[in-house]
């Protein structure tokens, strides 16, 4: 999966930095900001930041990173894929869904992005959207009471468009 | 000590008024999360298109289509309110925008779009007779759906600012303190912690820099009343926190939300920008002297960092781990000063207070659990939704009435309150009112008011070792009871639910259950073994049967479902054999088949393809 990884613009995270003053009480809101330019925190990044911030060296960030779901040290797909497994849609049945997708996008042995980058599948404890159990997240659209069969649909809508 | 204001809120509130006067008749549409994933946005479009907007109106129109927040009855979207005709369009499809609007020009009701309720099965053309909005009292979530929550002419044009207006013209933090220790307000957000008291003691350690904090981090799974509040009414949240940054004596507050509420993210941002830009909140509130910046922090996917040490630990960029509780944040919070921590809901229920008095608050609920509670009703009931009762509101109430009783008339059988967390509420419970003290009592809690409704399909010993999953996943891993102890008690309901299990587990069980909740240093760890112990106690035959039987009585556990071709339904069409992908049936062309139990891996492949429905789940 390495071919996915980028490099590393210095530049961009040094604006990054500055715009949060080098303060290590907004470590969370920098590497937030960081993954949403690379759809991933790329190792050089975290040691950056862990270099120029007084007070953090790279093992905290390190640290932080791997703490928080959110963040990700492998890069995520074109289309981040949210299955919710919250309570609600546990119950009707968000995991024949979860199944569905795994197997459609055959990921196995706890790879969780496609190959060729476009897919990246996750499950979320909840989406507050508990009313339109199971839902499915793709890229902040938010796709309700789904089944095996239509969220299948909906990565074939999305394959074509990408062919 | 009373101080003179510069801005008039009652004039403030006025000029609102007649701004949204000059919008006509109003058709409410709702653009919460659930609706806009139905097509809501779309729905506003149309409406537009057809002149039904605020900006473009003519003489011959004179309606206006306003993107509300959530109405709670999530499950009948897309939604459309007529408020001024009290009706109530569901399931509204962008084609039939133009039905409406022709509706409304004539004076007439597209029937076909009415609700209709479940159990009298009768079309329902007054707001006032359904159920599900009559028999519930709203107060945090008042204005959630009636306004739109991006502009701040419509919180004003319901009175929104006017008790933080009070509250400075009186300027007395101990009169506000007061209140609220009258009102017998309790902490929304799980513990149930007396909010005045909780005021009190902060407002004791004044005088240097002190913080307000509401925590946004609702990470329980089937709980989205504090996302309702945080999209649908954010000014609200911002008043009540004004208001107790004032009593305390804070000048800054923030604001913890998780990331995966966007849309709450997006509006409060938008409401903190147009209140400090008129004057509501910023430096000098209402020129007052009072000044109170508002910041948001974005949680980053961590179920511990509801706790409120774990989320100063992240507020502050770190690892979000409990810290002990031995120095009260009251006195060494955020960044080692004075803080005040309180919860999307209990903030949103302080405006309302000041307003009304602590005596109309204190009038409603039981004896020591006053006021009223969102629940997010959700699971196998017919309306799901959020709403919000008088503490005193009995689960059948609220499963029955409200919820319209238990989908596709299956059987109630247990309703899961308060969330991993929590514990499991049954029949013998169904009568009991919804209060702190009582749903401890039973060893459940009322936690932040998910209530997921269970019918006689669902597993319960699933359940508990989908939340054990859960917890497991979420500890923070500091202390050994809790990252070890969730650990095991998984291993075994695991064990269990592949019909592994010895009648020793349970014991086993419930054995590290008071290891975890003693042992443990905060709340998450404390209150993980809650939906084990409880499931034990009222379901206890149900894992019984997973173990001496080897059976599941809901038939959810894969590895304890048979399956089994009935043979005077099987007209040996092949279909199922064909489709087996480990060969386990066999058996001569239009002659019965038989499955070989010990090859089967339980795909359910024959099940989906037989033609006759032969294949039976045992």
């Amino acid at each position: 999966m390495t071919e996915l990884k980028t490099s590393v613009d210095f530049k961009k995270i040094d604006e990054i930095l500055k715009e949060y003053n080098y303060n290590k009480t907004n470590l969370i809101t920098i590497l937030q900001k960081v993954q949403a330019i690379y759809r991933y925190l790329p190792e050089e990044a975290i040691s950056y930041i862990g270099e120029n911030i007084e007070g953090l060296s790279p093992a905290t960030v390190y640290g932080v990173v791997t703490f928080y779901a959110q963040f990700s040290l492998e890069p995520k797909g074109k289309y981040e894929i949210k299955v919710c497994d919250g309570t609600a849609c546990h119950v009707r049945g968000s995991m024949p869904v979860l199944e569905a997708v795994r197997k459609k996008l055959s990921l196995q042995n706890g790879k969780m992005t496609t190959p060729n980058g476009l897919f990246s599948l996750e499950t979320v404890s909840c989406l507050g959207a508990c009313s339109l159990a199971p839902a499915v997240v793709i890229n902040e659209k938010v796709y309700p009471k789904m089944t095996p069969d239509a969220v299948l649909i909906i990565i074939d809508t999305l394959l074509k468009e990408n062919e | 000590m009373s101080t003179e204001l510069k801005i008039n809120i009652n004039e403030e509130k006025e000029k609102a008024q007649k701004l949204i006067e000059k919008q006509g008749r109003r058709i409410h549409v709702c653009a919460s999360t659930g609706c806009v994933a139905n097509g809501a946005l779309e729905l506003i479009e149309e409406f537009k298109k057809l002149g039904a907007d605020a900006q473009a109106l003519t003489n011959e129109v004179k309606m206006s289509v306003i993107p509300t927040g959530c109405i709670g009855f999530c499950e009948q979207g897309c939604l459309v309110v007529i408020p001024d005709k009290k009706l109530t369009y569901v399931h509204v499809k962008k084609e039939d925008v133009k039905e409406i609007y022709d509706s409304l020009l004539n004076d007439t009701v597209v029937e076909r779009l009415l609700y209709v309720d479940p159990a009298l099965n009768k079309k329902i053309v007054n707001n006032e007779e359904m159920n599900f909005y009559a028999k519930q009292t709203r107060t945090a979530m008042k204005n959630c759906g009636i306004i739109n929550p991006e502009s701040l002419d419509e919180a004003l044009s319901v009175g929104a600012y006017s008790a933080l207006s009070k509250v400075l013209e009186i300027n007395d933090p101990e009169y506000v303190i007061k209140e609220i220790e009258e009102s017998g307000l309790r902490g929304r957000g799980g513990g149930g912690f007396a909010t005045g008291k909780k005021w009190r003691s902060v407002y004791q350690h004044r005088g240097g820099k002190s913080y307000v904090i509401c925590n946004g981090d609702e990470g329980d799974p089937g709980a989205f009343m504090d996302r309702s509040v945080m999209e649908d009414d954010p000014h609200k949240l911002l008043e009540g926190m004004a208001i107790a940054a004032f009593a305390v004596g804070a000048d800054e507050a923030y604001i913890y939300v998780r990331a995966e509420y966007p849309l709450a993210i997006k509006r409060l941002r938008k409401a903190i920008a147009d209140a400090e830009a008129r004057g509501f909140l910023g430096n000098n509130i209402m020129g007052s002297n009072f000044n109170l910046k508002i910041n948001i922090r974005e949680g980053a996917g961590a179920f511990v960092c509801g706790e409120s040490s774990a989320l100063i630990a992240s507020i502050e960029g770190e690892r979000g781990m409990p810290r002990p509780k031995n120095i009260h944040m009251a006195e060494c919070g955020l960044f080692k000063r004075p803080t005040l921590l309180n919860n999307v809901e209990t903030f949103a229920n302080v405006p309302l207070i000041i307003l009304n008095g602590a005596k109309w608050f204190a009038s409603m609920g039981t004896d020591t659990s006053k006021g009223t509670k969102t629940f997010a009703l959700t699971g196998e009931v017919n309306n799901t939704g959020l709403i919000e009762v008088p503490m005193n509101t009995t689960l059948r109430q609220i499963v029955f009435d409200l919820g319209g009783g238990i989908r596709n008339g299956k059987k109630f059988k247990a309703v899961q309150i308060g969330g991993p967390s929590g514990g499991c509420l049954t029949q013998e419970h169904l009568d009991m009112p919804m209060d702190y003290d009582q749903l401890t009592k039973v060893g459940a809690m009322v936690g932040s008011g998910g209530l997921v409704v269970m019918n006689e399909d669902t597993c319960i010993v699933e359940v508990a070792r989908f939340f054990m999953n859960f917890t497991k996943n979420e500890s923070c891993g500091k202390c050994v009871p809790c990252r070890e102890g969730t650990k095991n008690m998984l291993a075994i309901l695991e064990k269990i639910v592949r019909g592994e299990g010895e009648m020793e587990d349970l014991d086993r069980l419930e054995e590290l259950a008071q290891v975890v909740k003693q042992g443990s240093l905060c709340g998450l760890g404390k209150s993980a073994p809650n939906p084990v112990l409880s499931t034990l106690k009222y379901f206890r035959d149900e894992y019984i049967a997973h173990i001496k039987d080897k059976k599941c009585p809901a038939g959810v556990c894969t590895a304890l479902k048979k399956y089994r071709i009935k043979e005077e339904l099987c007209k040996g069409c092949t279909k199922c054999a064909r489709n087996c992908p480990v060969g386990a049936i066999s058996g001569n062309v239009k002659e019965a088949h038989k499955i070989d139990t010990s090859k089967c891996i339980k795909c359910g492949a024959c099940k989906e393809n037989c033609p006759f429905k032969a294949i039976v789940v045992e």
